[in-house]
């Protein structure tokens, strides 16, 4: 659908609408020049939206994920798109349906940029671990949407107590190099392929530390220290340069990914939780010419933020999680507070399918703690770690992320201030078709392991 | 000491909000006066009180500690002439935050084998494990605990070798060495999913085992001649009937060799069979909780507790008739196994509807601090339709005074009721929202540090100049 709604859309704000999505082809693969073929790029997107209503949200409190806000605010959205956002003298066109947002909050829709949903879906038992390919500990040639079972309950849980419009699907943790991650539309689908966010650019999840070297340590092979994940990463990194500047004849899955990611057009997703470890991979990434997106779990970026700041990487990462781990021990609840201030980037994560349920309260608690050592900031720019800026660092942003003309409709109505821990959605559009309502019983996804179980389409 | 009999008139909110400019987060220890580790006694005047006895909060409200006992609290209290006084415009005052199931004290970091104490796969031992001597008051876990309003908590160890994981143990989260009030409080048995693997495979070995090892346990109690009534020890902080350790007895108790309990084990699960040391159950599935309430046939005087409990509210009904209490999972709606399938974060509020007492389970979450956030988002239930919530007030029960209830301790902590302990924390606004945190924690009226290792790097990392010397110097 929003590849339709470009063609049947009319003037500016149809030109708008098409050339955020990237130019795209119509097989929803992002256009870097010729459209790519079924064999460039596989396994491609068959995600269409659903029909929706012309839209318009009248009364709430308006956060736009960019940092703005209006009070009484009106968001218009027809043909999957936002039509406009403005205040109470907004007009409002014939064929829109209103909805009352009288004492209620509209946010576009939640995006979490580390999930694993399903790679690691529930029921959580052994034959369904598919997010870690831990027999190598460089694995750039796995994809993580060969592992996403879509029917995860996961998802919908997600959207309905979460607002999660859009997800980033990472592989694990325990090697240097996981393989690519895939960014997913909150949208239940019979395959992944209905589920792949059009257009957006694959990542490629890389991890520091204890990990890697724990779970190759363990098995008597490299890397088994710190120094060694850097080494099999340097070396990887040469052998994917040599082959990126080669004739590419012989096809090599992994290095068609490094060399991807050495072009610029996958992005890093580094799961780094030490100030020190963090910045040898900066300037690793320096030696080899590619671009860190964001740190995950990054408990200890408030110790580096001008570091971040200056290579333009965000922190992915917890309010208050700490101690789990021996790098993790440093963990502090003002993180993200400190690299706000700083002017670095800050996305709240969940890596956990509860939490994905809540990162607006997690959020919340970031701001808190940052507000009582005396750093103030806006809820409007509080409600961007959620949005505009893991759009960014997934390289979505031009598409959705924000409440801006011309952008994917993925609208979230809040029942309250998102902000607060007694807020719920009450409805989210994903490309301006209601997927979620609750106070329609039928409006809420049911996966397939759920039929027929107790608690099926219960309130979750 | 002149100044501790003048009442003295302080803004808690007033004295924060400037220090919060100055950025100096722990000058505000010492706006009442004569801090020292002795219980003081004060008065919070013109606050919202809530005595976490189910009851709604009030506004304009008084809390009065004298003696480390709360002497009154609620609208309309006279406080005495010679009670400190302060005037909590603005803030919340709660009784302390009491969790269940929490792991404090017993582990360092998480991942790091050595400084964890929360299971022992390898010991020869089940049932006879005591968390007691683990226990470290200095544990950080315990201090960020502390600060963010957690004042008393019930610990115990993970089924790990058994589906005994052995006894527990209530504490206090107080800044001294004498954390444990209660020494083996409870014993915690894994039934269902868990209990199954580890009793060698199945459910029903685990049933076997379990009623193998209480038949033991009532064996060994005659022979031993343990008494069922509890005994007398040496009496500690608040511990008035503590039984005697039946391990340590030794009344000559002959052993067959069909026997698979240690002595120890056996020995520690007499109190158990004799009902006069709850039994925590772990279980999750609907029909699993019915064999469990069934047991009460067989085991007559077990005095039992469910924790978990994800799918309570389909046999919500049963679980009340029994009066069984529970410590459930706050938010659990995922089917994370197939003993799950019915999670829903409607359980609690649909149990408490059918008339089951419900404290929270602090194991169901990362952290014990986020008790409060957990019990907000049941009272958020209330405006989502079909869904079954909490009340304000009997969500912040299910974190104060009903887990204190659950763990025998009713009346002595978890509420503000006269004669209770002066566990008393102050909120700098509703504390059941993210947004809120603690101004100041009172544990038995000892105003309590708020200091942790967190705090110290927040405050060495509060900027990035080293312009001088490098951050290893900022101390």
């Amino acid at each position: 659908m929003p590849y339709r709604a470009c063609l049947i859309m009319g003037g500016a704000v149809a030109l708008a609408a098409c050339s955020t999505t990237g130019a795209s082809t119509g097989n929803g693969r992002p256009a870097s020049g010729a459209a790519k073929t079924d064999a460039e790029a596989p396994y491609a997107s068959t995600y269409k939206a659903y029909p929706g209503a012309p839209t318009a949200l009248v009364g709430a409190t308006v956060f736009d994920g960019e940092g703005g806000h209006t009070e009484n605010g009106t968001v218009l959205f027809a043909d999957g798109k936002v039509v406009a956002v403005g205040g109470a003298d907004l007009a409002i066109p014939a064929g829109y349906t209103r909805v009352d947002g009288t004492g209620k909050f509209v946010t576009p829709g939640i995006i979490d940029i580390h999930s694993h949903l399903g790679d690691y879906p529930t029921p959580s038992v052994d034959a369904h671990s598919d997010g870690n390919e831990a027999t190598s500990p460089t694995t750039p040639e796995v994809w993580a949407e060969h592992s996403v079972w879509p029917q995860d309950p996961g998802f919908t849980r997600a959207l309905a107590n979460g607002g999660i419009t859009a997800l980033q699907i990472l592989p694990g943790s325990a090697n240097l190099m996981g393989g690519r991650s895939v960014t997913l539309k909150n949208v239940p689908s019979r395959t992944v392929q209905g589920m792949k966010f059009p257009g957006a650019p694959y990542g490629m999840k890389m991890a520091c530390g204890e990990n890697p070297k724990r779970v190759y340590g363990g098995k008597g092979r490299a890397p088994s220290t710190r120094m060694g994940n850097f080494a099999v990463n340097r070396q990887t990194w040469l052998d994917a340069k040599e082959y990126a500047a080669g004739d590419r004849k012989k096809r090599d899955l992994g290095k068609e990914t490094l060399a991807g990611v050495l072009a610029g057009d996958i992005l890093i997703h580094n799961h780094c939780y030490r100030a020190d470890e963090m910045a040898l991979v900066l300037d690793m990434a320096k030696e080899f010419g590619y671009k860190v997106s964001a740190f995950h779990h990054a408990v200890e970026s408030y110790k580096i933020g001008d570091l971040l700041k200056a290579s333009g990487t965000c922190s992915a990462i917890w309010a208050d999680w700490y101690g789990f781990k021996m790098e993790a021990y440093d963990g502090i609840p003002e993180n993200a507070a400190l690299l706000q201030r700083e002017g670095a980037c800050v996305v709240i994560h969940s890596d956990d399918e509860n939490d994905i349920q809540r990162l607006n309260q997690e959020a919340a608690k970031a701001q808190a703690d940052g507000r009582r050592m005396g750093i103030d900031i806006s809820d409007a720019t509080v409600i961007s770690w959620l949005t505009l800026n893991p759009a960014k660092a997934m390289g979505i942003d031009a598409m959705t992320g924000s409440l801006t003309q011309g952008k994917m409709a993925d609208v979230v109505l809040w029942n309250g201030n998102p902000l607060s821990v007694y807020a719920r959605p009450e409805k989210v559009w994903v490309d301006g078709a209601l997927l979620f309502d609750a106070t329609d019983a039928k409006r809420r996804p049911v996966s397939d392991f759920e039929l027929g179980q107790p608690g099926e389409g219960d309130v979750k | 000491m002149s100044a501790a009999r003048t009442p003295r008139r302080l803004t808690l909110l007033g004295t924060l909000g400037k220090l919060g400019k100055l950025g100096m987060a722990c000058a505000f220890v010492g706006a009442f006066t004569g801090m020292n580790a002795h219980a003081q006694d004060f008065a919070i005047t013109n606050a919202t009180v809530a005595t976490g006895d189910g009851s709604e909060p009030i506004r304009n409200a008084t809390v009065v500690v004298r003696g480390g006992k709360v002497v009154a609290a609620g609208a309309g209290v006279t406080v005495p002439a010679d009670v400190p006084t302060s005037d909590g415009t603005g803030t919340w005052v709660t009784p302390g935050i009491v969790a269940s199931m929490t792991d404090l004290g017993l582990w360092d970091v998480g991942a790091v084998q050595q400084s964890n104490d929360t299971s022992a796969r390898n010991s020869p031992f089940s049932a006879a494990l005591d968390v007691a001597p683990a226990i470290n008051p200095s544990s950080q876990h315990i201090l960020i605990s502390r600060a963010g309003g957690v004042t008393r908590a019930t610990v115990s160890a993970s089924p790990s070798g058994s589906i005994f994981a052995g006894q527990g143990a209530i504490i206090d989260l107080g800044n001294d060495a004498d954390a444990v009030t209660r020494s083996r409080a409870f014993q915690v048995v894994a039934l269902g999913e868990a209990g199954g693997r580890l009793a060698g495979g199945s459910r029903m070995a685990a049933h076997a085992l379990f009623r193998n090892a209480l038949r033991e346990a009532r064996d060994y109690g005659k022979r031993a001649r343990i008494s069922g009534s509890p005994a007398q020890s040496a009496p500690r902080q608040s511990g008035d009937d503590i039984p005697v350790d039946p391990r340590m007895l030794d009344n000559n108790a002959e052993r067959g060799t069909d026997t698979l309990l240690t002595r120890f084990d056996a020995a520690a699960l007499v109190p158990v069979v004799n009902g006069t040391q709850p039994l925590y159950v772990q279980v999750e599935r609907a029909a699993d909780i019915r064999a469990v309430l069934a047991l009460k046939t067989e085991f007559p005087r077990l005095d039992l507790v469910l924790v978990g409990v994800t799918e309570g509210w389909l046999v919500a009904d049963d679980i009340a008739a029994s009066d069984v209490p529970v410590i459930a999972d706050a938010l659990d709606d995922l089917p994370a196994n197939f003993e799950e399938l019915a999670a829903t974060q409607s359980n609690i509020g649909r149990m408490v509807r059918a008339g089951v007492k419900v404290a929270l389970n602090a194991a169901s979450m990362r952290q014990p601090r986020y008790l409060p956030q957990y019990a907000g988002n049941l009272v958020a239930l209330q405006n989502v339709p079909r869904a079954s919530g909490l009340s304000w007030g009997q969500a912040m029960a299910a974190i104060t005074s009903i887990p204190a209830e659950i763990a025998g301790m009713a009346g002595k902590f978890g509420s503000l009721t006269p004669g209770a302990a002066g566990d008393v924390v102050v909120w700098d606004g509703d504390p059941l929202e993210t947004s809120s945190a603690p101004v100041k924690v009172f544990i038995d009226g000892v105003e309590q540090p708020v200091d942790n290792h967190q705090t110290r790097l927040r405050d060495r990392y509060r900027d990035l100049d080293e312009s001088d010397l490098p951050k290893a110097y900022d101390w």
